[in-house]
């Protein structure tokens, strides 16, 4: 057994490079250099700071990706628990001594870097439930104590989160977390149970919500009844990705950015512009990009000896579904307005730091595919 | 081993968790796309209008005014480049001190800055401020020099409505200023076409004819950003110019007009006999229409608003008066032509005459004795008139009048204020004042006193009228495309076939020319009223009727003193009136002429018609020169 807990790998550097996942390294590539592409346009089609600041992110984080892959999973998995409740602190900590921007407390400076934990607690919830169900006994998946434990490790972190305040983050992590317990064999019955609930007391935690909240949730449900003020950014996404039509206004063309109809363009509404400048086949091309990486992450998963592996894969791979889904959803007008970014795409260091951490941690899964987790 | 089957068992569990995930996430991607396609490909063309219409804003420039110019070309409105000054205020770092040095610098009042800065916080800060209108060209180039130190002053040179005639052509033309409220309300045109700075038509052609001459707008499309500021410019879609209007009036003329009448109040008109062009139309005194262009200031509209001799008003068209002597051409027609008289018919000529114990009396105390028509035309005598309209009546009167063109607007399409008149009869008393027609109302209606109210236009009218031959006329003041010269109306008339210009107003035209007789003998003969004023040159030659009309009653005492003009209190001085036409060998053209308050014709009015005859009779040879409107490409 001895062999099975050591956290070296019998594999040499070169077998690690030859097993590491080309193809989604080359994904990741592509969608990095798109990315670069399109924040270069909503600086106006110029090299300016938001442009850079991208491009110094990404490959910084792309090579933090690799170094992390060659890491053994079974570090990722004794790691687990101390990296969740690492993030946890971290939460607190902003909760006492973050920094404030209009009304939210959310992020920490760290100079070369404005870190917002509760990115990172995205991962942190997969890894850590992740750990938990490849450690639980499968007869005591079901039980009680199993279960408890589980939301409370989706629960703190919920509650950190919202009172920073950020809705659209703590559904985020809610989401992943959940994931984690359907795949890890909580009955469907739960999950029905718990969603007819949460239909029912809808209206109660809506009354709970900040009137900012609520403004969007009616805003989303009629666009049009404030199209200045709070209607105004759904509106104009619309408009934005509508005019793009077939094949888009062309690279740096796109008017609604350019003279700044879009808001919030580099981060949230990044989609829109992308939309907008290249139109029905740009979009059609980014989604299948996201959908390759996604199977290529759930590949890897399906290829993991280990359940943490195989958990985290499938967890990490629905918890990218998920952002990207909600942003597309919010940018088309599907979804209420909840701030959540476009994996990689988006502008936002703690966003991209977090994905490059999970594509890391696949990464080093597919290396580590034969690795058996004791 | 049991841990590996557990391992197992729990795989499948999550492989096959993992599956129904994956049908979940494909119905979900495929929700997307179908998404994208709704927004991009469906509905494209909706969302690219909203998306042109966020980003593309227009600009409307104020279109070009169209000239209006003389008969020979010459132009009467016209544009100028100006010279402006205007502000872009987010350009400007410190407003404040940027007017206290355009103050300085432009000598502008405080309360022009004051303005200036109450006029700043209803633009947007990128809209451009007009500080001044007009700059002079000093102003203009003092500014340039300063331009170095002042950042977000502009200098600007556009397009402003010229009248380089200055007083001359005022009351035809009116004037242009900015628009208030109801200009917009009443005029769709202008509602289309208004922007700020527009300047439109607010009295005489300007307005009637604003639609022609307003133009077309320069558009500047501009691509804006989401906070209306102007980024870059799409497109420049030049505007057009206003029609070009040509009126049927001669600078010459209307200047000579000016000069006669300078420091008078009065009226010339001059009018083709046979097209019915007006020649000239000058209302005295006037006022400088370019004094509007950039609002007027408040003292220079006092004065001209107070002045006595009242400029604003046009009196050609709008001012009333009793034709005096100068109705009794009508008066003899009608007489004549109803057969109560003929040429050989005498009355005696006491000096006055008794009707039911009242007393009327003729302009000369000492009568002129046994007075035949032409006598009596001649030397304007009333008593002779007095007991041709007592025989006549005053209905019978009144219809004559009217066929030559008394009581009825000449212009009215054009001019807006121009008022009617009126000829009473029997039955327009007891309409208008409830009681019924007395004697005594005839004689004097016989001489041109009493209700009797015309304008100067139509007596020139009723002139050109009698002139012609006595045959119906269309006065106008725009010349027409297809028009013909006056030679051609001429042989139109006389043609006995019938045609549009034979439409004559005699019974018998043997009548018309006894008139034209009496006249020629009134100016050309010894004892003529307007004898001194005789132009001899056949050439030149004219008949004339003077005409004086009181403004009061004159009373007995009055009569007795036998005042001089200028020995009367200006308001109660007679208006002196004539009326003529010209050459009277080949009549070719007629005028009124009316002083206010000038005292008698023949010696106020009449000698004017002597300049006037030469001058008009020798631009005739230039006028018949230009032949076709559609040769005559200004």
């Amino acid at each position: 057994m001895f062999q099975h807990t050591r956290l070296n790998s019998d594999q040499n550097f070169f077998q690690k490079v030859k097993n590491l996942d080309f193809i989604l390294i080359f994904c990741i590539l592509i969608l990095s250099i798109v990315s670069l592409f399109v924040m270069y346009s909503t600086d106006g089609g110029e090299f300016l700071f938001h442009t850079k600041s991208h491009l110094i992110k990404l490959s910084v984080f792309f090579v933090l990706m690799i170094v992390i892959s060659f890491f053994n999973i079974k570090l990722w998995h004794v790691s687990s628990y101390f990296l969740y409740i690492a993030t946890i602190l971290l939460l607190i900590w902003v909760s006492f001594y973050g920094i404030r921007v209009s009304g939210s407390q959310r992020w920490i400076n760290l100079y070369f870097l404005v870190l917002q934990p509760s990115e990172l607690m995205k991962i942190a919830v997969i890894l850590c439930l992740a750990k938990y169900y490849h450690r639980v006994n499968i007869e005591k998946v079901n039980s009680f104590i199993s279960i408890s434990f589980a939301l409370t490790v989706i629960i703190i972190p919920i509650i950190l989160v919202l009172s920073q305040p950020d809705l659209g983050t703590s559904v985020l992590i809610a989401c992943s977390g959940l994931i984690i317990l359907w795949l890890g064999g909580v009955k469907i019955k739960y999950f029905f149970l718990s969603l007819i609930t949460f239909l029912i007391s809808l209206p109660f935690i809506i009354s709970y919500l900040q009137p900012y909240q609520k403004l969007r949730i009616l805003t989303f449900l009629d666009p049009d009844r404030d199209p200045l003020g709070a209607g105004y950014q759904i509106i104009q996404s619309k408009i934005a990705i509508g005019s793009g039509g077939f094949s888009g206004k062309g690279f740096l063309q796109g008017t609604q950015s350019y003279l700044d109809f879009l808001p919030e363009k580099h981060t949230d509404f990044i989609f829109t512009l992308f939309s907008e400048e290249f139109g029905f086949i740009g979009s059609v091309g980014l989604l299948l990009l996201y959908i390759i990486i996604i199977i290529r992450i759930v590949r890897i998963g399906v290829l993991s000896r280990s359940s943490f592996a195989k958990l985290f894969c499938f967890g990490f791979a629905f918890a990218i579904f998920i952002y990207i889904s909600v942003n597309l959803s919010m940018v088309l007008g599907l979804l209420p307005i909840v701030g959540s970014p476009l994996p990689i795409m988006s502008y936002g260091g703690s966003s991209m730091l977090a994905t490059m951490i999970g594509f890391g941690i696949v990464l080093s899964a597919k290396i580590h595919s034969k690795q058996v987790i004791a | 081993m049991i841990n590996k089957n557990f391992g197992i068992r729990k795989s499948d569990i999550i492989n096959r968790r993992m599956f129904i995930i994956g049908a979940a996430k494909l119905i979900i991607f495929g929700g997307l796309i179908a998404r994208l396609f709704s927004l991009q490909i469906n509905d494209n063309k909706k969302y690219l209008t909203l998306s042109d219409k966020n980003r593309i804003r227009e600009w409307k420039l104020p279109p070009t005014r169209g000239n209006i110019v003389d008969y020979f070309g010459n132009i009467i409105a016209g544009n100028l480049k100006v010279y402006q000054l205007h502000v872009i205020p987010e350009q400007v770092e410190n407003f404040n001190y940027l007017i206290s040095r355009l103050k300085v610098i432009l000598n502008l009042s405080n309360k022009r800055v004051e303005k200036i800065k109450k006029k700043k916080k209803q633009l947007k800060p990128w809209e451009s401020l007009i500080v001044s209108e007009n700059l002079s060209w000093d102003e203009f180039s003092k500014i340039n020099n300063y331009l170095y130190e002042l950042v977000g002053v502009k200098p600007v040179m556009t397009i402003s409505r010229d009248y380089p005639f200055n007083e001359i052509y005022t009351h035809v033309l009116g004037y242009v200023s900015q628009p208030n409220e109801d200009d917009i309300l009443e005029n769709e045109v202008i509602q289309e076409k208004f922007v700020p700075g527009i300047k439109i038509g607010k009295l005489g052609l300007e307005k009637t004819l604003e639609n022609d001459l307003i133009g077309v707008n320069d558009i500047q499309r501009y691509e804006v950003n989401a906070y209306g500021k102007r980024i870059n410019q799409l497109e420049y879609q030049k505007g057009k110019q206003g029609s070009k209007i040509r009126v049927t009036l001669d600078t010459e003329v209307q200047k000579l007009c000016a000069e006669l009448m300078a420091g008078k109040a009065g009226s010339i008109s001059v009018m083709d006999v046979y097209t019915g062009e007006i020649i000239a139309m000058y209302s005295s005194p006037s006022y400088n229409p370019n004094s509007f262009l950039f609002g007027i200031s408040q003292d220079e509209w006092q004065l001209i608003r107070n002045n006595p001799l009242k400029p604003l008003i046009n009196k050609t068209l709008s001012g009333l008066y009793s034709p005096g002597s100068t109705i009794k051409p009508i008066v003899a027609l009608s007489a004549l032509e109803n057969g109560i008289m003929d040429t050989n018919f005498k009355v005696r000529c006491k000096g006055k005459m008794e009707l039911h114990g009242q007393t009327f009396h003729c302009w000369k105390e000492k009568g002129h004795g046994w007075m035949s028509l032409n006598n009596a035309m001649k030397q304007s005598c009333d008593t002779y008139f007095y007991e041709i309209a007592r025989k006549l009546g005053v209905d019978k009167l009144k219809v004559t009048a009217e066929r030559f063109g008394l009581g009825k607007k000449v212009l009215g399409e054009y001019f807006e204020n121009e008022k009617a008149g009126q000829f009473p009869d029997t039955k327009w008393k007891i309409n208008e004042l409830g009681k019924g027609w007395v004697l005594g109302e005839t004689l004097i209606t016989g001489i041109g006193q009493g209700y009797t109210q015309t304008t100067p236009i139509q007596l020139c009218l009723m002139t050109a009228q009698i002139a012609n031959g006595g045959y119906k006329i269309k006065p106008k003041i725009l010349t027409d495309e297809n028009q013909l010269t006056s030679e051609q109306v001429k042989k139109a008339m006389q043609n006995t076939s019938l045609n549009e210009f034979n439409i004559p107003l005699y019974d018998d035209p043997k009548n018309i020319r006894i008139i034209q007789e009496a006249m020629f003998s009134s100016t050309n003969e010894l004892y003529g009223t307007s004898y001194k004023s005789r132009i001899e040159d056949p050439k030149y030659q004219f008949a004339g009727k003077t005409g004086t009309a009181q403004v009061k009653r004159i009373s007995k005492r009055e009569r007795e003193l036998d005042l001089k003009t200028f020995q009367i209190p200006y308001e109660e001085r007679d208006h002196a009136l004539f009326v003529a036409f010209g050459p009277y060998k080949n009549p070719r053209y007629s005028l009124s002429i009316i002083v206010e308050h000038g005292g008698s014709g023949s010696s106020a009015a009449a000698p004017m018609a002597t300049k006037l005859f030469k001058l008009i009779v020798d631009r005739h040879q230039y006028r018949k020169q230009i032949p076709d409107y559609k040769e005559f490409n200004i």
